[in-house]
């Protein structure tokens, strides 16, 4: 898919950080406000899918390969079993809140409080929004030439009987 | 009343999947039946003239960990809304798989027709 | 020595995020993984058999947090998923060769094994219903893995039904919840104790087994599983007519039948009723048939159909008040029904894959005579086949033994001759197979065809040789006490609470 015309193009390269900014900051206070992981994880997507909107498909797959955005995905998954298997060890039961429990309280209303649950957060706000972006990226990446024709997608699919 | 509402939101949705035969339809009648039980559900946890489940510093005592009991009385049930919250997400991602399959079908048959699309049978 | 419980769902979920990390050249390396993963699950499943305790995740206790609970019917299922899996990934070391994308089947894979083990493991609805739907989309996208245009049109077939099924689960979740105030199973059935069934409830039942039917493939909802398991590649067809279907759809009803809303008498018609059409339309529909995994397929309505006549006697016997042996004898003919069709059609899809593989066909017709040239899996299949059909040595014949047994001890002499009948039809199907598939005149097409070694052949192996080793199950009284037997005594005592202590 190719880009759009010039105005939008140079106003979606302003608020494209503006939008991501956001994205941190919903996944940061998801503790203290509504959000939290997953509606920030969203948001963040949503600006690479404007960048694809504005500026084409081509332009978004050099900035971010889906090869990388497929190892942050599941950097994000193993950060959270990360989080819960050190509630195991260090706190006897699995997923138990060790640093609320442990090292660092916090005090309420703060926001560094609520023990390990900043830290999902954040684990799955980057799962979120490495897999929405993959998501988008294939559907917008495949190639339709016609029906029945031994064509293969240009994006990474399911496996294909050889 | 609203419950009521609800449950023909979810018989439109069941409609719309079992009779419609674009495949696009198809998918979309069965993100309105979610979409219904979702409302269904945090229509559950409703108080009348209640507040957002979320406490700030004025209804919360930190030095004896009491909340103020009428937050308690006026706040809406948190639990409905956090059920919400991992149904929406199930219903994302069976939604993109519902979508990528159709786009595949198109291209290998290309129709979005399911009464074309009948290779199985017996 | 007592296995964690969040265990059996982390080990699977983490190795499937691990999994698509590995590039090209590390594919030998993540097939290792994997093995070793699934074979871990099925020792850990086997040290808890006979164990039951509670794990409360977080440490938080009942009205706040979530349970895990192994009792016997748990630890029954975790078994035989351990050993389907484990079974059928070794398999897939070069089965899944002629496809593409390696790593994301495996990961598939695992997460599916993740999800079911939550389903039997979960001791709360909600959390019921979210490994439901982990389980459920990673087959629906596993059915559709080979993208060709069959798979395609049996995956969406598949996930548009199923969706509709987990959306029936959720609403019924919401109206237990909007009634009992609580999604804990304790919790639930001690409400329900208390105020009896009103119209929401039992309306909330009703889609329960509407959902969870279509899950199982019972008579009215079976119409994704003849397009669904053909098109799957054997492993995952193995897996999905093994496992799924039992763990997402038997285990589920009769867990929330007879533990959270207590049986009664029109259940347990409803549940002879869907057992006896299952059984009987399955199977004529499979007599016809001549593509070799479509007819399987068939054939897996059909034994549902057994096991869920089994668990229906057993709930109508324990409603009307009647003798509660009979009723304990006919819940253990269900139950080691299900665990014997776990495995011997797991092997019958294993080795209509290895023949697939080597023939490039799934016709009845366009095969022959490949007993000249595939003699293991000849043995193999004529092994499964004997199982299914109920031939005395194997394990099939004593689970529907005991079934007529119960049937005709509790007075219902049809149920019992319908049970027989269809016994013979499957005999007679599976006799077909044999002739048209092995014996007879090798076609010249098929001249070149060689036997598939390896692994494909250690797991069939292993898979026969439990066929025959399970017939001990329920002959030695020191197995049957261990495996079977807790399992039906957690279905026969109802809605009492458990006796298990809590522990981390």
């Amino acid at each position: 898919m190719s880009g759009m015309t010039v105005i939008v193009k140079t106003v979606s390269s302003w608020v494209k950080v503006l939008i991501f900014l956001f994205g941190i900051y919903i996944i940061l206070f998801g503790h203290l406000t509504p959000g939290g992981g997953f509606a920030g994880g969203v948001i963040l997507a949503s600006s690479y899918v404007l960048l694809m909107l504005a500026f084409g498909r081509r332009f978004v797959e050099e900035n971010l390969p889906s090869s990388i955005a497929s190892k942050l995905d599941c950097l994000g998954a193993f950060l959270f079993a990360l989080l819960a298997i050190l509630g195991l060890v260090l706190g006897g039961t699995f997923f138990a809140n060790f640093l609320y429990q442990r090292y660092l309280p916090g005090e309420p209303f703060e926001l560094v409080s609520g023990g390990t649950i900043p830290l999902a957060n954040i684990a799955i706000g980057l799962k979120v929004g490495a897999s929405l972006f993959l998501v988008i990226f294939a559907l917008a990446s495949f190639r339709y030439d016609g029906p029945t024709s031994e064509q293969k997608p240009a994006a990474q699919g399911t496996g294909q009987k050889e | 009343m609203a419950y009521a509402l609800c449950f023909l939101l979810f018989m439109i949705g069941l409609y719309c999947a079992v009779v419609k035969k674009n495949m696009v339809k198809i998918v979309l009648g069965i993100m309105i039946m979610e979409y219904a039980v979702n409302l269904f559900l945090i229509m559950l946890g409703y108080v009348n003239g209640g507040v957002a489940p979320i406490i700030d510093r004025a209804a919360y005592d930190v030095q004896t960990h009491a909340i103020a009991p009428q937050f308690l009385k006026t706040s809406v049930d948190p639990l409905p809304q956090a059920l919400v919250l991992t149904s929406i997400v199930i219903s994302l991602g069976s939604l993109a798989l519902m979508i990528s399959i159709c786009i595949r079908t198109y291209a290998k048959y290309g129709t979005f027709d399911i009464t074309e699309i009948r290779r199985l049978r017996g | 020595m007592s296995v964690p419980l969040p265990l059996f769902v982390a080990l699977p979920l983490v190795a499937a995020f691990v999994l698509p990390v590995f590039g090209k050249g590390l594919k030998p390396l993540a097939t290792l993984l994997a093995n070793l993963v699934t074979l871990c699950l099925l020792v850990m499943a086997v040290l808890s058999l006979g164990q039951s305790r509670i794990y409360e995740v977080g440490g938080w206790s009942i009205p706040l947090g979530i349970n895990l609970v192994l009792d016997g019917l748990s630890a029954l299922l975790l078994t035989a998923i351990g050993v389907v899996s484990a079974a059928a990934m070794l398999f897939s070391t070069r089965y899944m060769e002629q496809y593409t994308a390696k790593a994301k089947y495996l990961s598939l894979f695992l997460l599916m094994v993740a999800g079911m083990n939550g389903v039997v493991l979960s001791g709360d609805v909600f959390n019921l219903y979210v490994f439901l739907e982990i389980a459920s989309i990673a087959s629906y996208a596993l059915v559709g893995f080979g993208c060709e245009h069959e798979e395609l049109e049996a995956s969406f077939k598949y996930m548009v039904l199923g969706s509709v099924a987990s959306a029936f689960v959720l609403f019924g979740v919401a109206l237990v919840y909007a009634n009992t105030g609580s999604l804990n199973m304790t919790q639930i059935s001690a409400t329900i104790r208390q105020i009896g069934m009103n119209a929401g409830l039992a309306f909330a039942l009703s889609l329960f087994v509407a959902g969870f039917g279509l899950k199982a493939a019972l008579v009215p909802f079976h119409a994704w599983l003849p397009d669904a398991h053909p098109s799957a590649p054997a492993p995952i067809s193995a897996m999905l007519s093994g496992v799924l279907i039992k763990a997402l759809g038997v285990y589920a009803l009769a867990r929330l039948v007879f533990n959270v809303f207590g049986v009664s008498i029109p259940v347990g018609w409803v549940l002879i009723a869907l057992g006896v059409l299952s059984m009987v339309i399955g199977v004529f529909l499979a007599v016809g048939q001549w593509d070799f995994k479509r007819l399987l397929a068939y054939h897996s309505i059909s034994q549902m159909g057994y096991v869920v006549l089994g668990i229906g006697l057993g709930a109508l016997i324990l409603a009307q008040e009647g003798d509660p042996l009979w009723a304990s004898l006919a819940i253990l003919g269900g139950l080691f029904h299900l665990v014997n069709h776990a495995v011997f059609k797991s092997l019958l899809f294993l080795t209509s894959g290895s023949v697939e593989m080597a023939t490039g066909t799934r016709q009845l017709k366009q095969m022959g005579g490949l007993v000249e040239r595939m003699p293991y899996t000849r043995t193999t299949c004529a092994v499964a086949s004997a199982s299914i059909a109920g031939v005395p040595p194997f394990n099939g014949f004593w689970s529907k033994l005991i079934l007529v047994i119960a049937a005709v001890q509790a007075r219902f002499y049809i149920l019992a001759a319908v049970t027989v009948l269809v016994s013979l039809v499957t005999l007679l199907s599976f006799l077909k197979v044999q002739r048209y598939v092995f014996l007879g005149e090798l076609p010249e097409s098929l001249d070149r065809t060689r036997e598939n070694g390896g692994s494909m052949l250690a797991a069939m192996a292993f898979l026969a040789v439990l066929c025959l080793a399970m017939s001990l199950l329920i002959l030695l009284p020191s197995l049957r006490e261990t495996v079977l037997q807790p399992a039906v005594d957690v279905l026969v005592k109802g809605v009492t609470s458990p006796t298990a202590v809590v522990a981390r």
